[in-house]
């Protein structure tokens, strides 16, 4: 459990979610018999509590590191009760984030007992597993994205209805200053075309590791997947892209074998991509800008408001990038419907506040590239249209 | 009375000795402890729990839950519950098709069956019209005894029944639910035939009151979007398109598919018995339980049902056999004679070990016939092994017999087996979930690190689940976050994650107090020696040691501190008296 606990804390502070020392770094705690926790530190004492309180086995206190911070605490202060971000990770597995005013037991343990992650303004955030730390990790990172996504989001929509004040244009400003810079020059990764079954695996865990290294997926988002001699592999449903040795998944095309029941959620969306197109891999990540230019819609009286990631009536672009709607997994309103046509036709597609696919033949080098390049359109795009505006 | 809300605060009492029905109207203090039910119904088991399956008060217990025959998906199932004759531990088995939704519709929360028949019987219930009548069905198979009742009954009428193997004394007696939804373990068919009780049909035409549509319909929203986003339920290559057979090339990859009664862990002839050739073979179309979306159960073009997977696998890797029709005619034959498939298939293949013969199609199905007449085969696995002189072939745990997944492939399996109430059973912690599925995150499936709490937590929500009465493989996607909304909406009850969770610990160790109180003590939560002693078959970079006998004792501690237990597995007087459970 320890052990766990030490993994988890250490890749939140890689992801730049939080200090990887000092008081603010990650404080994890993991029960089986006894209780354990990555480091010392005096909050223990009152967090320990929560284990009595609630049936968890882990837990995750973080007081996130800048620009998340700032956000957190921004919406916080914006939202008494709680902050309801609208793109797809918040609405499949989050619901919402409830805030919590003290940092005492019961107000916290009200709240965890109906929720994953809950935030304690100027104090950080809070969330529990049944199972592992992981889970933890997952909606403490999760959160973190949907926030971002909605303060830029919402900043830019206010923009728009002229309705921003000067306190939110203060920590806006603030926040883009804090904002780390984009990279430009995409890795060089391995060159295929692959012809065996150990090179595929060996470039897809190559690729993952870059994309998250590149900051353009949290590490337990997003898929890749690589296609040979009629075998599609791909990563497994809530792999980290970058640990993938022994999470990829070798799903023949003609349904002969079910081991693809680990999958991706998006398998099928990725069968079907390979059946339509000339392209032999698919990348998909997360990153945050392309992620809220995928959200951003001028038409503000338009009759889908708030159902747009199930029906968004138009053809939409980000410069020349389609979108469409459509949620994770199979369902009649899935992505496996709307994004195969769009990535053959494109080889590239955002998904409605969900992330971005990129394909290319043979290797991961062009689709990479595609990926770096998007996001990097996304961001400046975003600050394009908001100069429109103030 | 106020309007009541997810259930009908009604329990029938039908006594078969006298064959009279009459209601109960259980207090509020009941329904919040128990929620329905697995719960409630281990409430009604609880005074009686130590009697002999043929005792005419031990009560057969069949059970709906708050969710059942309302919008939310997946609930429409409920639970027979009783003591189970093959292992003289509680036992409960979930069912589906139509028959939980009608008899809540019919106005009962649950129904509580004692006495016995003076000649063989059926209870039909069509709303407020309870009969118990004499019947001439009695030595029928379950196919002839549902097709015989479906004549004569209107089409919105739910029917249970008994075949051969309940009547002839099988302590592998099930029930048939509606043609394909039994899947009743631990021998429970035996009781009805100790009742004399043949059948059961339903029909109901009530409605099932909502307290606040509105907040089921944006609960149900989160439950369907999440069930869309399971690869393994909807996707490609999930339950909802090959039923679970799905599971057959997973667990044969991951090396842990129980192969020669547990002497390996990998089928070399997998890909000719997988869920993809008994497709091709079948041509199956979707079937599911009333109220579900996922539609897991197949149909073939003959009519017969596929089996599911654990039937699958025990009438092939377990055997030997890799003829998928062989195994179809195996089940099939199961389902008619009213054998718990799964431990038939276990029998067959312990005397397969004993007797070092391989089964022809022909001599399968007469083994299954023999077990089914009742003689030392139908008494399950640990007493075959036992005649034969080779009780280490039997691979039970409480003389249940165990599933189709190898314990050395998840160590979190191992002691989810070891300490489950009901026997040989994965369902009450189900750690393939987080093990091999991913869900709700992976864990180290050769590690016991964590395993003890992990699975505890689990067991807490499958009993709530089994109590709201969801379908337990929805929980592979949602959760009780999602669930615990579903429910405050359908009752008007603040319901929480937490408190279903406090009310599933309330429930499990209820049962584990009958199951004390019937002798069951630490040396039951344990394993078959072979998992200990024997290895299993690498592969694919994996290697399966045999599981290591201190730490698995260690985790056993572990989990009997963090469950609130005393070191022979008994809870606690604290434990008792914290769930409310010492009156
Ligand atoms: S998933 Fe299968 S068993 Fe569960 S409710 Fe649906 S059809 Fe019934």
């Amino acid at each position: 459990m320890k052990s766990l606990c030490a993994k988890f804390a250490a890749k939140l502070a890689a992801q730049g979610i939080a200090p990887e020392r000092g008081p603010d770094a990650p404080l994890i705690g993991g029960l089986d018999a006894e209780l354990t926790w990555n480091r010392e530190d005096p909050r223990t004492s009152l967090l320990s509590g929560l284990f009595d309180r609630l049936s968890i086995n882990s837990l995750v206190f973080v007081r996130p590191a800048e620009p998340y911070r700032t956000i957190l605490d921004f919406l916080a202060s914006r939202n008494p009760n709680a902050i309801r971000p609208e793109d797809t990770e918040t609405r499949t597995f989050l619901h919402d984030i409830p805030v919590c005013r003290e940092f005492a037991l019961s107000a916290m343990t009200g709240l965890l007992e109906r929720r994953k992650v809950i935030v304690l303004p100027g104090r950080g955030i809070v969330s529990c597993g049944t199972v592992s730390p992981e889970q933890g990790f997952v909606s403490v990172s999760s959160a973190i994205f949907s926030t971002f996504v909605l303060f830029f989001s919402d900043y830019l929509n206010r923009a728009r209805r002229n309705a921003l004040d000067d306190e939110y244009i203060k920590t806006f400003s603030r926040v883009v200053r804090l904002l780390p810079e984009p990279r430009q020059i995409p890795p060089a990764l391995a060159q295929g075309p692959f012809r065996d079954e150990e090179s595929v695996v060996s470039a897809m865990a190559e690729a993952g590791r870059k994309v998250v290294g590149f900051g353009l997926v949290d590490s337990f988002f997003g898929n890749i997947s690589y296609l040979l001699n009629g075998t599609i592999y791909i990563s497994q449903t809530g792999s980290s892209l970058d640990e993938l040795n022994g999470c990829i998944d070798p799903c023949p095309l003609d349904g002969s074998s079910t081991n693809g029941l680990t999958a991706s959620s998006e398998l099928t969306a990725h069968e079907d991509i390979y059946r339509r197109s000339r392209y032999d891999c698919i990348l998909h990540g997360h990153p945050k800008f392309s992620v809220i230019m995928s959200m951003d819609c001028e038409r503000v009286d338009c009759p889908s408001r708030g159902r747009c990631h199930l029906d968004c009536p138009e053809c939409r672009t980000v410069d020349g990038v389609p979108v469409v709607p459509g949620e994770v997994g199979t369902g009649p309103t899935g992505l496996c419907h709307t994004l195969p046509p769009a990535m053959a036709a494109n080889g590239a597609a955002l998904v409605h506040g969900h992330g971005l696919f990129t394909s290319g033949e043979k290797d991961f080098n062009a689709p990479f590239a595609r990926l770096l390049e998007i996001e990097n359109r996304c961001r400046e795009l975003y600050f394009e249209r908001l100069s429109e505006y103030v | 009375m106020d309007e009541l809300f997810g259930r009908t605060g009604k329990v029938l009492h039908i006594d078969l000795t006298s064959g009279k029905a009459m209601a109960e109207y259980p207090d509020d203090a009941v329904y919040d402890a128990f929620i329905g039910g697995r719960g409630l119904a281990g409430h009604y088991l609880r005074p009686f729990a130590d009697r002999e399956y043929s005792a005419p008060e031990l009560p057969l217990l069949i059970f709906t839950g708050p969710l059942t025959g309302t919008d939310s998906p997946t609930s429409g199932r409920g639970s027979i519950v009783s003591r189970s004759p093959l292992t003289g531990a509680m036992c409960d088995g979930s069912i589906g098709g139509g028959l939980p939704t009608r008899l809540k519709k019919a106005g009962y929360d649950g129904l509580v069956i004692t006495g016995r028949g003076s000649v063989p019987c059926g209870i039909e219930i069509d709303d407020n019209d309870v009969r118990v009548v004499e019947t001439s069905l009695w030595g029928q198979d379950t196919d002839a005894v549902l097709h015989a009742l479906e004549k004569r009954l209107p089409e919105d009428t739910s029917l249970a029944c008994i075949g051969p193997a309940a009547e002839n004394g099988s302590l592998l007696a099930s029930v048939a639910v509606d043609h394909r939804h039994g899947g009743v373990r631990g021998g429970l068919g035996l009781i009805w035939a100790a009742k004399n009780l043949k059948y059961l049909t339903v029909r109901g035409t009530g409605d099932v009151p909502v307290h606040d549509p509105d907040a089921l319909a944006q609960a149900n929203e989160a439950i369907v979007r999440l069930t869309m986003a399971s690869p393994v339920l909807m996707g490609r290559h999930g339950f909802s398109r090959w039923g679970t057979p799905a599971l057959l090339d997973l667990m044969n990859s991951r090396r842990m598919l129980p192969t020669d009664n547990f002497q390996k862990t990998y089928f070399e002839h997998g890909a000719k018995v997988n869920a993809s050739a008994l497709a091709a073979l079948c041509e199956p179309r979707d079937h599911g339980c009333l109220g579900c979306h996922i539609h897991c159960r197949k149909i073939a073009r003959d009519g017969r049902s596929l089996p599911g997977f654990e039937a699958l696998a025990h009438f092939t890797a377990l055997i030997g056999n890799d003829d998928p029709e062989t195994a179809m005619a195996g089940v099939d034959l199961c389902g008619r004679l009213g054998l718990d498939p799964v431990s038939a298939g276990s029998v067959l293949a312990c005397l397969r070990e004993i007797s070092g013969k391989d089964y022809s199609g022909k001599t399968l199905l007469s083994a299954l016939r023999e077990m089914a007449e009742g003689g030392d085969s139908g008494q399950g696995a640990a007493h075959v092994a036992q005649v034969c002189h080779r009780p280490e072939t039997a691979m039970t745990v409480k003389g249940m017999e165990l599933p189709a997944y190898d314990p050395r492939g998840g160590y979190g399996l191992a002691l989810a087996y070891a300490v489950s109430t009901r026997g040989g059973c994965h369902q009450r912690a189900f750690p393939l979930s987080h093990e091999v599925l991913r869900k709700p995150v992976a864990t180290d499936r050769f590690s016991f690190s964590g395993k003890a709490r992990i699975v505890k937590i689990a067991e807490d929500t499958l009993a709530a689940a089994d109590s709201i009465n969801a379908c337990r493989l929805i929980f592979l996607a949602a959760g009780l976050e999602e669930y615990a909304k579903a429910l405050t909406a359908v009752t008007g009850k603040d319901w929480s994650a937490q408190s279903l969770l406090e009310t599933g610990e309330r429930i499990t160790v209820n049962e584990r107090r009958m199951n004390t109180a019937n002798g069951f003590g630490a040396a039951d939560d344990d394993l078959p020696a072979r998992f200990f002693t024997e290895p299993g078959t690498p592969g694919g970079g994996i290697e399966i040691p045999p599981i290591d006998r201190e730490a698995f004792l260690q985790a056993r501690h572990n989990y009997y501190v963090v469950r609130g237990l005393d070191k022979n597995g008994a809870a606690t007087p604290e434990t008792l008296q914290r769930l409310g459970l010492d009156g």
